[in-house]
């Protein structure tokens, strides 16, 4: 989640990475979760019982059990369909945000690292007004002008999530710049763009696809969190946020509705934490052994 | 250590100059927007004729260029003016000062919380890595990190207002409404400070003057508290730092969840009603506080890290 816990360019094998992360119980069981939930999104349709926005008014705040294993919610909606289908929602929000803001990142940090000068000094300082905004007030400033929905969320938090990516990569670029393998690349006459791509960026990569992994649940919590506020994913769509601020209304009366929705947004968090958290130690030498943080 | 703070300084007025350009760009993307707002407030309808529409663009210095717009706007924050909300019509300053003490209780409240929790349990895991109750703190924090506030906030309300029936559901007021919501935001920032000051001070033991210090006959209690906590704790002072935009944000939402008339409330309300200079107002304020808290952060560094002191500036770059 922060950007000072990483070391940059710790380089590795992919064998040795492999056994890392098969030795680290806790990362395998989180890898394990997520390749679960990314099957739950992928085929919710054929998992679902019912379908998850046709309302029966009839069979409103059902109790669990018999046709409807979670029981129904005020619109008589199916739970369990709903808070399969959400899956769908929160992951491709999640890889979504992470991925392009990661990939965003990555190259305005390399071009950044690797120019320097005016560019640098004009990117960095971009990144120093966007880290002096507290993330969750960029995203409702933004929703607050363009209008509520999930289409305006994502953007806001792409437009804010590049910047960790951009100075991480930045900062190894900076070192790996005058290391003896650039310089041999430049004396060869290779072209900037191929030195930063094919020479410099896979070095610094490492690092990146940890931040990237940690980041997905920031994007997934911040989803489900405006959305729970309102003003993220609109009603009937079934979102695990949205759906728990709909619960929030028959509380008193059928407080279970709000258990299962809360409990996934968990799992997924916790699951790609404990990713993240393997892929970070796998990476940095100094914390395989017993400081597991 | 003055040039430092100087330099510190002078990056906090060029973020907050930044922030203002990126608040009022993002209102200035509408077009129009305003004008329609202003009118459905004056009039209660909004359906103006072009010309009508055109007066009152120019009335409320739509119609002018960026720079213009941008500066007039500009020297009217400075002088303190943010403007009118167009719901209630009182001034966004007033608006914004009646919702801080209920957010700086709750913010406050969790921050010692978090703090005092994690600071002894972070020692007592780091004295015995591997034992049965650091085992147990390490999974509790993974928990406690991964647990979305708006979730534990209802499970907590849900256990102890409706079903002990031990602590009011909502609202804001004396002690008893802060308990609640006060550990739903302190509860995060709580598991991820543990980790931390855990994992920083197994560093700060494995290095070799913990050994010298060991070596020379010192007590175990000894080289805890004179030589390693003090070390130990100045990452853990940094991330204290950057948790604060967890604290912000978790504020949103733990107000949401408990009903508590604060800051984050109001700009949920600011964007439910389209009150935009409500909302900027909020936005604006709220950066404001935000970095002139992490430039208190960086002056107590000066006073932890005595290396930044004389000059090593150790700070963001």
């Amino acid at each position: 989640m922060s950007e000072t816990v990483i070391t940059p360019h710790v380089s590795f094998h992919r064998g040795e990475l492999w056994s890392a992360i098969t030795r680290d119980r806790a990362a395998f069981a989180g890898g394990i979760l997520v390749i679960l939930l990314v099957f739950v999104a992928l085929f919710a349709p054929w998992l679902a019982p019912h379908d998850p926005v046709r309302q029966d008014l009839a069979r409103a705040l059902l109790p669990p059990g018999g046709e409807y294993p979670l029981g129904t919610d005020e619109m008589g909606r199916c739970l369990l369909s709903r808070v399969l289908f959400g899956a769908r929602i929160s992951l491709a929000v999640g890889f979504f945000v992470g991925g392009l803001a990661a990939i965003l990142g990555m190259f305005i940090g390399l071009v950044a690292g690797y120019y320097g000068g005016l560019l640098d000094e004009v990117l960095m300082r971009l990144t120093d007004i966007f880290m002096g905004l507290p993330n969750i007030v960029f995203v409702l400033a933004v929703v607050g002008v363009l209008g509520p929905g999930l289409k305006h969320t994502v953007l806001a938090l792409v437009v804010m999530g590049w910047v960790p990516f951009a100075r991480l990569v930045r900062g190894s670029v900076l070192s790996l710049k005058e290391r003896e393998f650039v310089q041999a690349a430049r004396a060869l006459g290779f072209s900037h763009w191929r030195i930063m791509v094919r020479h410099i960026l896979p070095h610094a990569l490492g690092p990146v696809v940890v931040l990237a992994t940690l980041h997905i649940p920031h994007a997934i919590l911040a989803v489900a969190g405006l959305s729970f506020l309102g003003l993220g994913v609109q009603p009937p769509t079934p979102e695990w946020g949205a759906m728990l601020n709909a619960a929030r209304s028959s509380m008193r009366t059928y407080p279970l509705q709000m258990v299962a929705p809360g409990l996934m947004v968990f799992l997924t968090v916790l699951a790609f934490n404990l990713v993240g958290n393997g892929l970070r130690d796998a990476l940095d030498p100094r914390r395989r052994s017993r400081f597991t943080f | 250590m003055f040039t430092y703070l100087l330099r510190r300084i002078c990056l906090l007025v060029f973020v907050l100059w930044g922030v203002s350009v990126l608040t009022f760009t993002l209102m200035y993307l509408l077009p129009g927007e305003r004008a329609r707002l202003v009118a459905i407030y004056r009039w209660g309808y909004d359906d103006l004729s072009a010309k009508e529409l055109a007066t009152l663009r120019r009335e409320i210095g739509e119609d002018l260029p960026f720079p213009q717009q941008y500066a007039w706007w500009l020297g009217r924050v400075a002088r303190g003016d943010l403007g009118y909300s167009f719901v209630t019509g009182r001034p966004v300053a007033a608006e914004i000062l009646a919702r801080v003490p209920a957010t700086l209780e709750l913010a406050v409240a969790a921050f010692f919380f978090a703090a005092l929790t994690a600071v002894p349990l972070g020692i007592a895991c780091a004295r015995r890595p591997g034992s049965w109750w650091d085992n147990l703190l390490m999974t509790g924090s993974l928990i406690g990190v991964a647990m979305p506030n708006f979730w534990l906030g209802l499970l907590l309300i849900l256990i102890f207002s409706l079903t002990l029936d031990l602590l009011p559901v909502a609202g804001s007021g004396g002690l008893a409404h802060l308990v609640l919501p006060a550990f739903t935001l302190g509860a995060g920032m709580a598991a991820v400070s543990t980790r931390l000051v855990r994992a920083s001070l197994l560093e700060v033991l494995a290095q070799d003057y913990i050994t010298m210090a060991r070596t020379k006959g010192l007590g175990e209690g000894e080289v805890l508290w004179r030589h390693a906590l003090r070390n130990a704790l100045i990452p853990v002072f940094t991330v204290l730092g950057l948790q604060l935009n967890h604290l912000v944000g978790g504020t949103v939402i733990v107000e949401n969840v408990f009903g508590r008339a604060g800051v984050g409330q109001l700009m949920v309300e600011a964007i439910a009603s389209r009150d935009l200079p409500l909302l900027q107002g909020v936005v604006l304020f709220l950066a404001f506080c935000f970095a002139g808290v992490n430039l208190l952060v960086d002056i107590s560094y000066t006073f932890l890290d005595p290396r930044i002191r004389y000059g090593g500036a150790k700070g963001n770059e």
